[in-house]
């Protein structure tokens, strides 16, 4: 009926809620990438030798690492000279104190996203350590975690304030030489956050980080280091929304996790960086490398995340099951909407005994869209007794976009146990028209179906973050079914 | 309530209604009947909204408004239901998630105080009894492995709890075992009043022997052919649907 296809109309036409930029001076180093770059950035950053040494040493492996090429990803080639590694925002001196020293348009921003830091302190309890362009600006709640015992602070902060501890881990889990992506990241990072648990604590709070990506044309290169020492507990949340452009912005974050004897990481991301136009125009490109290392007996990690931003996704959160009994975890919703591509899963390396990983893998497809599956799970000899599930979900709207599942098995101990299964299906007009029978809108209707389909990682997620995707997924595919 | 006058419908180029006429009061059950692939079930769906059936021309009538108009959603809320004849699944989505939801939805709409958790529940448990409805088939996903009767069933559960002005009840006798059929008539006839309409298409007598029509209508060919009183389900069992669409064809010439 027409009247309904103007509706669609509408809805498909909806812009991207979270496209504004906000106008900070930013102090931007020149485009291009040498040893210079690195040690301006180095310099800038007032850092110890040691770590400027490690960045070039990362930069010249990288020199000698080819571009990765992807079987199911369409990418225009990236020029690595014409990108500025170094962006902060200006603020008068070293840096704000507290809130009230923070650039008010930045706190602005956070309005419009809906993530006012003052309430968040009071109410959710949360402490922000809000990575703005480079520079961390804005941390909260120093205090509380201080009396824990926790750190939790930018990763500049770190290297200054726990040098012993960052030379001790940083790059222990991601080798700067990893891959391209991480060794770039190694020679350019600019700021992210570092996060260490003591032995036999439980952090009294969620923790949270709030991305933005802002000056233009400027890559960010993040890098997180989390430690959770023996017997300790942490939930760490990352969450990102960007404002519109149109040129590709190059994203290539690493983030480590080390987790000791008898510790847990529960490591949560909401991801909703600019996917481009419905054209394909513009957007971020994600590539990222995460990865934990369940280095002690009875450790465990879980990965949980939302993807439903940038143009590009490639990303494959991992476990490393080192310990005898550790436990790897992986809930991942992907959604791909337009021209949207993504290549995500995990890698659950299994080494000690009885060791499990559980891999639930939800992926949405609208419109042009592009999502492929790619897991390995191995099974080392030593790894008595390891068992693996996988479950790999993809929900299809509409008939142009695709999904395509590479589960990769190696396993060298045949006391395993290894699972997995499969399928695919798809929004149907009939089901939108059923639920619209029955006096329910079509992007409530979307909602529920596409969030009935995600349910098992939607419970993984901590209950406001949850809330929160689930407005997400709404959002970024209302009108895709028509 | 209800007035449908020379409605023709598209299928693509597919003409499939052509020039239907049909007058529903209030309160009234008007069974049609009709040879397969005559147009019943799109007839249905053309007035529950479904897109892609085109009305080329004529008028659809809904209390006083032009029901054409409306997006599906809005004449759910204005109180048309439909019971499918081919119930759709939703994996993932908890049957009495989206029951609840449509409630809500409705009762929004129609600017009424929605219901929580407590007083839906309330509600709904008078009407599973109604209409015999086994607890697990509300926690399951929405008809989703259902067997063919038990996706009739809730089609019919939905409209107790729903409470339509206008309730379509495309072929939920197909598909029903003989206890089930009983059960589920009884349900609908207890659900019969003054302002109820019912539109019930059906191939069997079976039904009517349950559920007493007011009317009985031919479909055939896009247009109703012929309209009787109960009595005229009975010749059709009787003599099939031949000697009405020969019938027909003479008129037709006349006309
Ligand atoms: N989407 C479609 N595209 C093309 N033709 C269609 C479509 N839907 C229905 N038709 C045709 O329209 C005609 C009427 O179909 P409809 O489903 O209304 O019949 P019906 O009277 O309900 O039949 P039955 O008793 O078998 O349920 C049939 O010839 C059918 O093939
Ligand atoms: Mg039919």
């Amino acid at each position: 009926m027409s009247t309904n296809s103007e509706n669609m109309e509408d809805l498909v036409n909806k812009d991207y809620e979270h496209g504004f930029v906000t106008d900070i001076e930013s102090d931007t180093v020149a485009p291009g990438l040498n040893e210079d770059t690195i040690a301006f950035i180095s310099k800038k950053k007032d850092e110890p030798e040691w770590l400027l040494e490690w960045r070039l040493k990362a930069y010249r492996q990288w020199l000698k690492m080819e571009d990765p090429t992807w079987a199911h990803l369409d990418i225009e080639h990236i020029d690595y000279q014409a990108i500025s590694y170094y962006s902060a925002p200006k603020s008068k001196d070293d840096g704000p104190k507290s809130l009230d020293e923070v650039d008010p348009k930045l706190l602005e921003t956070y309005e419009k996203l809906g993530i006012p830091l003052q309430e968040q302190k009071f109410l959710a309890g949360v402490a922000v350590d809000a990575v703005f362009d480079s520079v961390s600006v804005a941390t909260t709640f120093k205090g509380k975690l201080a009396d824990a015992g926790v750190i939790f602070c930018s990763f500049s902060e770190a290297v200054k304030e726990y040098p012993e501890l960052v030379k001790k881990y940083l790059g222990s889990v991601v080798p700067a030489a990893d891959n391209f992506f991480s060794a770039l990241n190694s020679a350019v990072f600019t700021d992210g956050s570092f996060v260490y648990i003591p032995k036999g604590v439980r952090c009294p709070m969620e923790l949270s980080t709030y991305f933005r990506i802002n000056a233009s044309n400027t890559g960010q290169f993040e890098r997180t280091l989390i430690i959770a020492d023996e017997d300790s507990h942490v939930s760490y949340l990352e969450g990102c929304t960007a404002p519109m452009r149109d040129e590709n912005q190059l994203h290539a974050a690493v983030v480590e996790l080390i987790v000791l004897k008898d510790a847990e990481i529960k490591y949560s991301t909401v991801q909703n960086w600019y996917p481009g136009d419905e054209n394909g125009v513009g957007g971020i490109y994600n590539f990222v490398t995460k990865r934990a290392d369940c280095r002690g007996d009875n450790s465990k990690v879980s990965w949980t995340q939302v993807e439903t931003g940038s143009a590009i996704t490639w990303k494959y959160p991992s476990c490393i099951l080192k310990g005898d009994n550790s436990v790897g975890e992986f809930y991942s919703v992907a959604v791909t909407n337009n021209y949207q591509q993504a290549d995500t899963g995990t890698k659950m390396i299994h080494i000690g005994k009885n060791t499990r990983s559980t891999i639930i893998s939800k992926g949405i497809s609208a419109r042009h869209a592009q999502q492929t599956y790619r897991g390995l799970v191995k099974i080392s000899k030593s790894a008595d007794n390891a068992r693996n599930y996988t479950q790999c979900d993809s929900l299809l709207m509409g008939d142009q976009c695709g999904a395509h599942t590479f589960p990769y098995i190696e396993a060298k101990n045949s006391t395993a146990t290894v699972e997995h299964e499969a399928t695919t299906s798809k929004i149907g007009e009939d089901q939108l028209f059923y639920c619209k029978q029955r006096g329910i809108k079509e992007e409530d209707a979307v909602n529920m179906i596409v969030n009935g389909f995600c349910k098992e990682v939607f419970k993984e997620l901590p209950m406001e973050f949850a809330v929160e995707a689930q407005k997400l997924l709404g959002i970024t595919l209302e009108g895709a079914v028509g | 309530m209800l007035e449908i006058q020379n409605l023709h419908t598209k299928i693509g180029d597919k003409e499939i209604l052509k020039g239907l006429n049909l007058s529903i009061k209030a309160g009234e059950v008007h069974a049609i009947m009709g040879p397969n692939g005559s147009g019943k079930s799109t007839l249905a769906n053309v007035l529950a909204g479904r897109d892609g059936y085109e009305v080329t021309q004529g008028s659809v009538e809904y209390e006083g408004k032009d029901l054409l108009e409306l997006a599906p959603e809005e004449r759910a809320w204005a109180g048309i239901f439909l019971a499918f004849q081919y119930p759709v699944e939703i994996p993932g989505v908890n049957n009495v998630y989206l029951l609840k939801a449509a409630v809500n939805a409705i009762r929004k709409n129609r600017g009424e105080q929605e219901l929580d958790a407590v007083e839906f529940l309330a509600l709904i448990k008078d009407k599973m009894k109604l209409v015999k409805m086994k607890d697990d088939l509300l926690s399951r996903s929405v008809n989703e492995d259902f067997s063919g009767g038990e996706k009739k069933r809730n089609e019919i559960f939905q409209m107790a709890v729903l409470e339509p002005k206008l309730a379509i009840l495309d072929e939920t006798d197909s598909g029903l075992d003989i206890d089930a059929l009983k059960i589920v008539s009884e349900g609908v006839n207890s659900l019969r009043n003054e302002e109820r309409s019912i539109i019930l298409v059906t191939h069997y007598q079976r039904l009517l022997d349950y559920i007493k029509p007011d009317y009985v209508h031919v479909l055939s060919g896009g247009k109703i052919i012929k309209s009787g009183g109960p009595e005229l389900a009975l010749e059709l069992e009787e003599k099939g649907y031949d000697w009405i669409v020969k019938d027909d064809k003479g008129e037709n010439e006349a006309a």
